[in-house]
């Protein structure tokens, strides 16, 4: 994806997990880069296939376990942004 | 001594097993796993940490082979894996990739170097064989073993191949989203596959377009073997999967209406498993035709002591089912959940008793307790909730040290802070107080926001401070926050621990107030009060529990 995404979609990727997973964090106390597993956001693989769906279904892309990206795309907010924003269908 | 082959495929080049999209026919079988016994080490257990289902199965046989035990324990969480050397001390992994999530020896996955034409002989295997240990997080912190023989596994894999249709040698596909390393997904990915003649498949697959990719990849026909919760998920994603002749569900009762929904678009059928970790499989239900799960031919449930127990030839002494079950004729039952300590999240089991434990036995925690929420909704994954009295400790510090002792599905969601536990004069926690608890957290988790006022110019505490030099005293603007913040959660302002209260500067009649107030992770409350720019005060507290009733 050509230019940059604006700060606005990480917010509203950071509030799709916050409200779909129901986490006690606020929007402001995420760290985009931060893991979003183990010590980062403390999420686990019934959070990451919650978000799947949420994110098909909003986003209309189909994530994939064996896609080469898969660790580097939970690797924190920011990646996971950036791959919804290069891949999403609408 | 009677024995059962290893496999119950009847010729070398019948399908044993699918590995991205190639098959692996009984004779590549027998020599990959002829090749790996060669190579294993002395040692007699083993941790079989293969991601990759064919490799586990051949790592499974060649272990059996060599008489070694493998072991499946609930969680690789460092304190576990401790726990597994100092009951094994011999213990090694065998892994297919180059990084080993666990410390231990570690052995690489290699498979055979060439086939030969020859096709070596399927392993006779004695029913008494230990080939498993497959452990539960008991009550009292320490694991429990359970040890499972070959003729235990086997039985059951025929048995319950033969009440699904898949005996017969129809060259079914099995594709699993249950790892192998678990007990169901141990006896129906693997064991059933190699005992009715079928193939599984090497995948594991997450997403719901995994599964999809996952089941194009085998030729028809197909079989599911999953989850409630994966299941959900791969239905409400509405993605289409290949024609599949049959859909198998465990770990937790599925909903009718999404059974109904599976049969429905997918045109198949949805089987339902029941089993344990002590028991095996020992009963099945399509839910669509009955809530009654009828048992396996030749297992049979009686009560000993009070408690439901499931025997057949190879649970003897019969074993005790920890969920409420109400028998239905001779063969079949009917389900009311699960005994009040046992907990079950996405199919990984532990009990309250041994979480409570883990959770008391923190550094700087001097109370705490978990707490399972009723069920809220079908077919998703229910959240543990705690809460704990660790004046001064760091929420993420709590939630790093009880991951250190647990499979992180079982880490508190929310974590809540509190000032006491609402113990009874008998120190017990009823579940009832708990509930109310969680709902005032819940509650004051929405309730964060700011509060305005105007300080009265005739307020009556102005008489006395100061004569000419009137300043609103520090306990009467306290007062107001406390009853502003407890409105707005709904607490009771009578009960509360003040942390810490700063005066910054004096509030004067007439100015305007604003009070902004929001939940640290640690529970308590931080306060700060402003006149437009100006800070007047800033604080934290903590309400207490409601007192339980007598």
């Amino acid at each position: 994806m050509l230019g940059t995404i604006p700060q606005d979609f990480y917010n509203e990727i950071a509030e799709l997990m916050i409200e779909s997973l129901n986490l006690e964090v606020k929007l402001a106390d995420i760290d985009p880069d931060a893991p979003l597993y183990n010590e980062g956001l403390g999420l686990d693989s019934i959070d990451v296939l919650e978000i799947a769906l949420v994110v098909s279904k909003r986003y209309g892309l189909q994530l994939r376990a064996d896609d080469a990206n898969n660790q580097h795309i939970f690797g924190s907010l920011r990646n996971l942004a950036d791959h919804i924003a290069a891949q999403r269908t609408r | 001594m009677t024995a059962t082959p290893l496999l119950s495929h009847n010729a070398p080049d019948q399908i044993v097993a699918w590995q991205h999209g190639r098959s692996i026919t009984v004779r590549q079988f027998l020599a990959d796993v002829y090749h790996l016994a060669d190579n294993l080490p002395a040692a007699t257990h083993i941790l079989n940490l293969c991601s990759d289902r064919y490799h586990f199965s051949v790592g499974l046989a060649a272990a059996i082979v060599r008489k070694k035990i493998s072991l499946l324990p609930p969680s690789l969480d460092p304190a576990g894996i401790d726990q597994l050397k100092r009951y094994t001390p011999d213990l090694f992994c065998l892994c297919d990739s180059a990084e080993s999530p666990v410390d231990l020896p570690q052995f690489r996955y290699l498979p055979a170097p060439e086939t030969s034409e020859v096709c070596q002989a399927v392993p006779e295997l004695d029913h008494d064989l230990c080939v498993a240990i497959v452990f539960t997080s008991g009550s009292t912190g320490l694991p429990q073993a359970h040890r499972k023989t070959w003729g235990m596994l086997a039985y059951t894999a025929q048995a319950g191949a033969r009440r699904l249709g898949l005996h017969g040698n129809n060259s079914y596909a099995f594709v699993g989203t249950v790892p192998s390393q678990h007990m169901y997904g141990l006896e129906s990915t693997l064991i059933m596959a190699w005992q009715s003649g079928n193939a599984l498949c090497h995948a594991h697959p997450f997403y719901p377009a995994d599964i999809v990719q996952a089941l194009a990849a085998i030729p028809a026909p197909r079989i599911l073997i999953s989850t409630p919760f994966h299941l959900r998920t791969l239905f409400d994603s509405g993605l289409e999967i290949p024609a599949t002749d049959l859909i198998v569900s465990a770990t937790a009762p599925l909903s009718a209406s999404l059974a109904h929904q599976i049969e429905t678009q997918y045109r198949t059928i949805l089987q339902e498993i029941y089993g344990t970790t002590e028991t095996g499989i020992i009963a099945t239900r399509r839910p669509t035709l009955s809530n009654e799960w009828q048992l396996l031919p030749g297992t049979i449930l009686l009560e000993e002591d009070g408690k439901m127990c499931a025997a057949n030839l190879y649970i003897d002494p019969p074993m005790a089912v920890s969920d409420i079950m109400e028998l239905c004729g001779s063969d079949r039952f009917l389900l009311h959940g699960r005994t009040a300590d046992l907990i079950n999240i996405a199919g990984k089991r532990n009990s309250l008793a041994n979480l409570d434990l883990q959770l008391n036995s923190i550094p700087g925690v001097v109370d705490g307790v978990y707490f399972m929420p009723d069920e809220t909704q079908s077919d998703r994954v229910t959240r543990l909730a705690a809460f704990v009295v660790a004046p001064g400790m760091e929420a993420q510090t709590l939630i790093n040290a009880l991951r250190q002792r647990m499979d992180p599905v079982f880490l508190p969601r929310p974590l809540v802070f509190v000032a006491e536990l609402p113990r009874t004069a008998t120190g017990k926690l009823p579940r009832a107080s708990l509930q109310s608890l969680l709902d005032a957290h819940i509650r004051s988790r929405r309730a964060d926001q700011a509060v305005h006022t105007v300080v009265p110019p005739d307020h009556p505490a102005f008489a006395g401070h100061f004569p000419g030099m009137p300043i609103l005293p520090g306990v009467v603007l306290l007062d107001w926050a406390l009853q502003a913040i407890a409105e707005s959660k709904e607490m009771i302002p009578e009960r509360y621990t003040i942390n810490s209260v700063k005066f910054l500067s004096p509030a004067y009649p007439g100015d305007p107030l604003t009070l902004v107030h929001e939940s640290s992770n640690s529970g308590a409350i931080r306060f700060d009060i402003r006149s437009d720019t100006r800070k007047i005060a800033a604080g934290s507290l903590l309400f207490n529990p409601p007192l339980p009733d007598a």
